[in-house]
């Protein structure tokens, strides 16, 4: 009895946490194609509710309504499990993610690595949604996908190591208090700007959006995909790029920190500030998909292992000696 | 504690399963998938027994690239439609004394090692190689990779750096009569090297190509 009141208590926190990032991810489908039409003067969606708010609310319930069709040819079973897959991923990095010093699912020794973990896990859902519908434009998508994902990886982990040096330490929560006399954009800014970009990669978007490119592939993994199992792939991808702003803001922007440690500012609750942060981002995101032209898939790959792994290399380096010279590194 | 062995129990069946089935399916591709879910369940095992960095990195490593690549590969090279038949197959009987032969020495060296684990006990005593019990398992790893164990850690590096610029040159050709960009060249040009204003006389013309 009392195991199971232990995991009542565990299912409404995640309950709690699940509700409002699936909400958030609807309102940011919309700040997304607002961000966009703001860009290119136009109005963007503005009928559904005020300002146009419930229209992913209205584009969900479109969906659910459309059929399922699933390929005859295809590897059923595969097919089902990659938008499942695709969408589990995205929502269990969150139970790492702090929102405060206490407030947080899982406060984890290896946080840092487990957020590392589950966004490079997020790769299978493509490659099982491509390989499983059995056709070409699918197949070639998950092909770049795999590759691009795979590359873009490494940066970013060569990053975290930059950021870790810093810190001494793999939990979000003591990576977010490190932070407290001076946030890691600053001393780390070329890092911060490597780690936006292969951000964008990672997380197929614009301007790196090849896996998907609608004008060679029409759309990549998603071709053969229809209704609610679509729209899962959807929000799946979307609740991974809010997962990346939350990893960028924590790893640099200082999580839950205020901006500024005085008064007025520290009375608004961490939680604020971190969505606030995530929300800044994201923008960054929205107005780089409204700005910039796709790369060609050479050109991508050259950026990723001969410009972006060597400069973080070099920068790992350099961070290393300055900590060692200046006698700073966090030994306990 | 029921709660913990009935976790353990769980992703150990699922590990052992899974292993059998990445032999015994048909279709290649469906292996990976099992190693796949085989690499995951042994790394929640590592975390159960509180080895959460080993856990962490066997995902990161295993699942997150090198098994990517194996599908990568298998995917590429269209064996789905070679059907692995691990049952039917009469030739393949021809390899079952080299793996009977394989196991038998696999299962006599972990015979070996838990025999010792059984009858030294102090030999396996988590204490001796963590001089601080109250740290965290990564910090110890590190405390002992880059200390007492330094020069092998770096040897080990080493050769897997000699493996991969192996295997570089090994495929690498360079082929002649490709044409490359030169992102400096493209943008240091200037107009006075693009562009030339002529005077065209006429009946006479220019020659543009030489």
């Amino acid at each position: 009895m009392e195991y199971l009141s232990i995991v009542f208590q565990e299912v409404y926190k995640i309950l709690f946490l699940l509700v409002p990032v699936l909400v958030s991810v609807a309102m940011i489908v919309w700040l997304d194609r607002r961000v966009w039409a703001f860009v290119q003067k136009r109005q963007g969606p503005n009928v559904v509710g005020p300002f146009g708010l419930l229209q992913s609310l209205a584009d969900a319930l479109k969906y659910i309504f459309k059929e399922i069709i699933i390929p005859s040819s295809s590897n059923k079973v595969i097919f089902i499990l990659a938008p499942i897959v695709t969408m589990t991923l995205a929502l269990i990095a969150w139970a790492v993610i702090p929102f405060s010093a206490t407030q947080v699912l899982a406060d984890i020794n290896v946080g840092i690595l487990y957020l590392f973990a589950v966004s490079s896990l997020g790769v299978y859902g493509i490659i099982m949604g491509g390989w499983a519908s059995n056709s070409k434009y699918p197949f070639l998508g998950a092909i770049r996908s795999a590759a691009q994902m795979v590359s873009y990886e490494v940066s970013i982990g060569v990053i975290i190591i930059n950021v870790l040096l810093c810190v001494g330490s793999l939990n979000l929560n003591d990576i977010v208090i490190a932070q407290q006399n001076m946030w890691f954009v600053i001393p780390l800014f070329p890092m911060f700007v490597i780690f936006f970009i292969s951000a964008l990669a990672e997380t197929n978007r614009p301007p790196f959006d090849l896996p998907e490119a609608e004008a060679e592939l029409v759309a990549g993994y998603q071709t053969e995909y229809s209704g609610m199992m679509y729209a899962m792939f959807w929000l799946g991808e979307y609740a991974n790029i809010l997962l990346m702003c939350a990893m960028g803001a924590i790893l640099f922007l200082g999580g839950w920190l205020s901006p500024i440690d005085v008064y007025p500012f520290t009375l608004v609750p961490g939680a604020i500030w971190l969505i606030l942060k995530i929300l800044l981002l994201f923008i960054l995101f929205a107005l780089v998909k409204a700005i910039v032209p796709r790369y060609r898939y050479d050109q991508l790959m050259r950026l990723g292992w001969k410009v972006f792994l060597p400069l973080s290399l070099i920068w790992v380096v350099l961070t290393a000696s300055y900590l060692f010279y200046f006698n700073l590194l966090p030994v306990n | 504690m029921i709660a913990h062995a009935i976790f353990f129990y769980t992703f150990s069946i699922i590990a052992v399963v899974s292993a059998i089935m990445v032999t015994a399916s048909k279709n290649t591709v469906h292996s990976v998938f099992f190693l796949i879910l085989d690499f995951i369940s042994i790394s929640c095992l590592f975390i159960m027994i509180g080895a959460e960095f080993l856990g962490m990195i066997m995902l990161i490593v295993y699942v997150g690239a090198v098994a990517v690549l194996f599908l990568f590969v298998v995917m590429m090279l269209n064996v789905a439609q070679q059907k692995n038949q691990w049952f039917a197959a009469k030739d393949s009987s021809k390899h079952i004394p080299v793996g009977l032969i394989i196991s038998t020495l696999i299962f006599f060296e972990i015979i070996i090692v838990i025999g010792g684990w059984k009858y030294k006990p102090e030999i396996f005593d988590i204490n001796n190689a963590i001089a601080q019990t109250s740290i965290s398992n990564t910090h110890s790893l590190g405390q002992i990779l880059y200390t007492d164990y330094i020069h092998v850690f770096q040897i080990s590096g080493m050769i897997l750096l000699v493996a991969m610029v192996g295997a570089i040159v090994l495929t690498f050709r360079h082929r002649s009569g490709v044409k490359r960009q030169s992102y400096i060249k493209q943008i240091s040009r200037e107009r006075a090297e693009a562009v030339e204003i002529l005077e065209v006389q006429s009946n006479k013309g220019v020659k543009i190509d030489d």
